[in-house]
């Protein structure tokens, strides 16, 4: 066990060979936490001051039963904020401390430096101890459970959030909107075409698509918007406070999306850097055994289990090896001499350079699509695997770059949710909501998607529907608020 | 910041026990908790508290793993829950909590309406209790407390002077050693005794000892809760009655005739060697497809209740479990007798789905 007070000096001369190696961050508080603390922290996803919710209660009972068994344990977080906060287990060794320090500093430059987080909320750590306080007054003030409700409705559609808005202002899609409205169609008579100008004269038909087009008939919402949750806060019928608590939900919504979608990135890029750190600069030689423990079972393969540290790190290792040597290309690319391509060595010395680019403006799926090779899909042994539905055993199912890097990008497909938009707001003219499932080869699991449908409809107050893909046909999910229904669609209504 | 998670923590255990609350009847009928009881703890299977979303159906799916291994090769076993081998998969849907018998007891008492026993008689049995609160200077190295021993050996060296400041060095000899001693306390105590009485002639199915399990089951934890010391004992009979183990109880399985009065018998033979009602609430259960012998056994066992278990016991429980066999006229005799007895309760129990009823009607009573 080591002091906080001990730490203080390893920290700075840390954060010194961090900086001095290009690493750039906000300045980083780091907190020494007990086992219960830090996963007290964890529970509340890093945030101690966030609002009172049960299911952190429950993530709190999970991981402290789970920390008792010894089949888990924290030894470090890292908060997306300015200034960073990093909680470190205070039980860990003073090696284990180190790794974890270097380790930290990593991920503090990663949150400051990478592109995906660029809008995120840098004082989020202020603004989620206010998320805390409304709920909590809200929670005096219109009763514990009603308020609690609410947040499980909201929380049911959590993951209805467009990825692509982190990089644009929401005003911005208003007005895109508005340009790329399609063409109103005005209805016309029937006429032979040397009659038509006189039948359908072409000042009235303009005049009527002007009409048309203010009454808004083109439908609502004009296009489909993925940003499910915005739409809801902007438009459904809510009291203030519900869709002030919706509103900030989704706000934590936005925040954490960044970093589902750079998992791999982002602890492959800290891997990499604690290992640089630890072996290059900070290590003492009496260290090294417990340094090379912890490292190896950080990066450990667990068979058939992808590790997302491990994948990251060699990933890095190996895109920093390719442009050392210059294996890149179209020269490279275009070479088929396997003796060759095994030799290649340009001396190029771009590794260093090119890992802080990638890591500046990558995310996991461009990232794997991009720099996942043929080579290291062989040399890390990377498989596909599914389920054997006669003895209902996971099989290792192919080996092939091409299967492994498909399955491998479409798990990071829109951070691996289903891709669900609203496409109609006032649907049948009832005032109902449609949702789309963009259907991309794996159906909606449908108890889940049953009981979203009713979390749905309890904030739209009116029927609500989503047009999905069940064994291979179109079907309509529907809850009107006391009842399921589902309805086959005939196949160009979602074609 | 602590009683934060504290909070939250106690509300997700609200959110459990309204889950188990809601699903009381199903885990009576099924059965499914009997023998998943440690010793202060029920480990109860929920389906995993999961917010619902949108989410793929990734069981076939499958997903990306790293290691070695032919096409073809198991990963391990899937499950029928859609529990991958982790990897990128979702996670399984039940997950086990552990509630306290306490609280399990207070649930089903909410949802039973059970109301609390009242004391039998106003003499309070008391018994002697011994605990380990005392300090003194023998006894055995086993209870030998090493922080007292060592004050002890400090004092010395400071007093006499043997103490050194930079080289704390503390060795206790003979004198200083404490040990930890018994105090005897006397204390009011409710023991109970449940006598688990069981037909097992042919007329007994599986099913039938079923049921007769699961009703044991929820018998002990409502008692448990009510008194400190619960004892079980458990006779099987035909037409001889013997003691068992629990074990035995639930898993013999004999054929032949059933003459209920052998198993009153031992009963009142029990109650008055080892539980005299003067220090035992003494509960009987008794479960039986009502197929008694006839030439008036019947008789007899209308008389040993009358005179010797009854006076003797704070309920007597007769539950009838329907089998294929049996004609149950035996509820009807006990019926026609003790319809008015206080602590007689009888209860046909036709099937799983009766059991939740016949709990209620058994502990209903409030004795």
């Amino acid at each position: 066990m080591v002091t906080r007070e001990e730490l203080v000096p390893i920290i700075r001369d840390i954060e010194g060979h961090a900086r001095s190696y290009g690493l750039d961050f906000f300045p980083v508080v780091f907190e020494m936490l007990d086992d219960e603390q830090i996963n007290m922290v964890a529970s509340y996803g890093g945030f101690p001051t966030r609002y009172p919710h049960w299911r952190f209660g429950m993530t709190y009972e999970y991981m402290q039963k789970s920390y008792g068994y010894g089949l888990h344990k924290i030894y470090e977080m890292v908060i997306n904020n300015n200034p960073c906060y990093a909680y470190l287990l205070n039980s860990n060794q003073l090696v284990d401390q180190k790794l974890v320090i270097a380790h930290v500093f990593a991920h503090c430059d990663f949150f400051k430096n990478n592109a995906f987080f660029r809008g995120t909320n840098r004082r989020m750590m202020d603004e989620l101890a206010n998320h805390g306080a409304r709920i909590r007054d809200y929670m005096a003030r219109y009763g514990q459970d009603e308020v609690e409700d609410f947040i499980d409705t909201c929380s049911s559609i959590e993951n209805l959030v467009d990825p692509k808005l982190l990089f644009e202002a929401p005003e911005s899609t208003d007005r895109r909107i508005a340009e790329e409205a399609p063409p109103v169609d005005v209805p016309r008579l029937r006429s032979k075409s040397y009659m038509d100008s006189f039948i359908n004269p072409p000042e009235y038909v303009e005049a009527r698509r002007r009409e048309l087009a203010e009454a808004g008939a083109t439908g609502f919402p004009a296009r489909e918007i993925q940003d499910v949750m915005g739409f809801l806060v902007e438009h459904a019928p809510l009291p203030n406070w519900k869709r002030d608590i919706l509103s900030m939900l989704r706000e934590e919504a936005y925040y954490f999306a960044p970093q589902a979608q750079t998992k791999i990135m982002n602890e492959g890029w800290a891997s990499y850097w604690h290992e640089k750190i630890m072996t290059q600069r900070v290590l003492d030689a009496s260290e090294l055994v417990d340094f090379a423990d912890h490292h190896s079972s950080t990066l450990a393969v667990h068979p058939g289990q992808l590790n997302p540290y491990k994948l990251g790190y060699e990933l890095f290792c190996d895109i920093e090896r390719r442009w050392n040597t210059g294996r890149f290309g179209k020269e490279y690319d275009e070479c088929d001499d396997i003796a060759a391509r095994a030799a290649w060595n340009r001396d190029t010395g771009l590794g260093r350079e090119k890992i802080f680019q990638v890591r500046a403006i990558y995310n996991d799926m461009t990232f794997i699509d991009e720099f996942l090779t043929e080579e290291f899909c062989r040399e890390q042994k990377l498989f596909t695997y599914s389920l054997n539905e006669r003895n209902s055993r996971y099989e290792i199912a192919d080996r092939g770059f091409a299967a492994v890097k498909e399955k491998l990008l479409f798990s990071l497909t829109n951070m691996g949710h289903p891709a669900i938009t609203v496409v109609d707001a006032n649907h049948e003219n009832r005032g109902e909501l449609l949702l789309r499932h963009r259907f991309d080869g794996l159906e909606l699991r449908r108890d889940f998607a049953s009981a979203t449908l009713e979390a749905l409809q309890r904030i739209w107050s009116r029927p609500v529907h989503i047009e999905t893909i069940a064994s291979e046909a179109p079907l309509l999910l529907s809850y009107d608020g006391t009842r399921h229904s589902e309805r086959a669609l005939t196949s160009e209504v979602t074609a | 910041m602590v009683q934060r998670i504290d909070r939250d923590l106690g509300r997700f255990r609200q959110v459990v026990r309204g889950i188990v609350k809601k699903e009381l009847r199903r885990y009576m009928t099924t059965g499914e908790l009997v023998g998943r009881q440690g010793k202060d703890l029920v480990s109860i299977p929920i389906r995993q508290i999961e917010i619902p979303t949108f989410r793929h159906e990734t069981r076939k799916f499958g997903g990306v793993g790293q290691g070695d291994g032919e096409a073809g090769e198991p990963l391990g076993p899937g499950d029928e829950n859609g529990e991958g081998p982790a990897g990128n998969g979702p996670g399984q849907h039940f997950v086990e909590v552990d509630v306290a018998l306490e609280e399990l007891a207070r649930i089903m008492a909410d949802e039973l309406e059970l109301p609390n026993i009242q004391p039998r008689s106003k003499d309070v049995i008391e018994a002697e209790h011994g605990r380990y609160t005392g300090i003194h200077r023998h006894g055995p190295e086993s209870l030998r407390h090493f922080k007292r021993t060592y004050r002890e050996a400090l004092r010395r060296q400071v007093m006499s002077g043997a103490y050194n400041v930079d080289n704390p060095v503390i060795i206790p000899i003979k004198e200083d050693r404490r040990y930890r001693s018994r105090r005897m306390t006397r204390a009011p105590e409710t023991n109970a005794v449940i006598i688990y009485v069981m037909d097992v002639s042919g007329s007994m199915g599986d099913e039938q000892k079923d049921i007769v399990r699961s009703e044991s089951f929820w018998i002990n934890t409502w008692l448990r809760h009510q008194y400190k010391g619960v004892a079980t004992r458990f006779v099987i009979h035909d037409a001889e009655a013997h003691e068992v183990d629990e074990h035995t109880f639930f898993h013999t399985r004999e054929s032949g005739g059933t003459r209920i009065s052998s198993a009153y018998q031992l009963v009142a033979r029990m109650i008055e060697e080892d539980f005299p009602p003067s220090e035992w609430n003494v509960y009987v259960f008794h479960f039986s497809d009502g197929d008694n012998w006839g030439g008036g056994d019947t008789q007899v066992c209308v008389r040993l209740l009358e005179e010797k278990i009854l006076p003797a016991t704070n309920l007597f429980g007769y539950g009838q479990v329907a089998s294929p066999y049996g004609s149950g006229a035996f509820i009807n005799d006990l019926a026609a007798k003790f319809k008015d007895a206080g602590n007689v309760v009888l209860a046909e129990i036709a099937g799983r789905d009766a059991i939740y009823d016949s709990i209620r009607q058994f502990l209903g009573k409030g004795r």
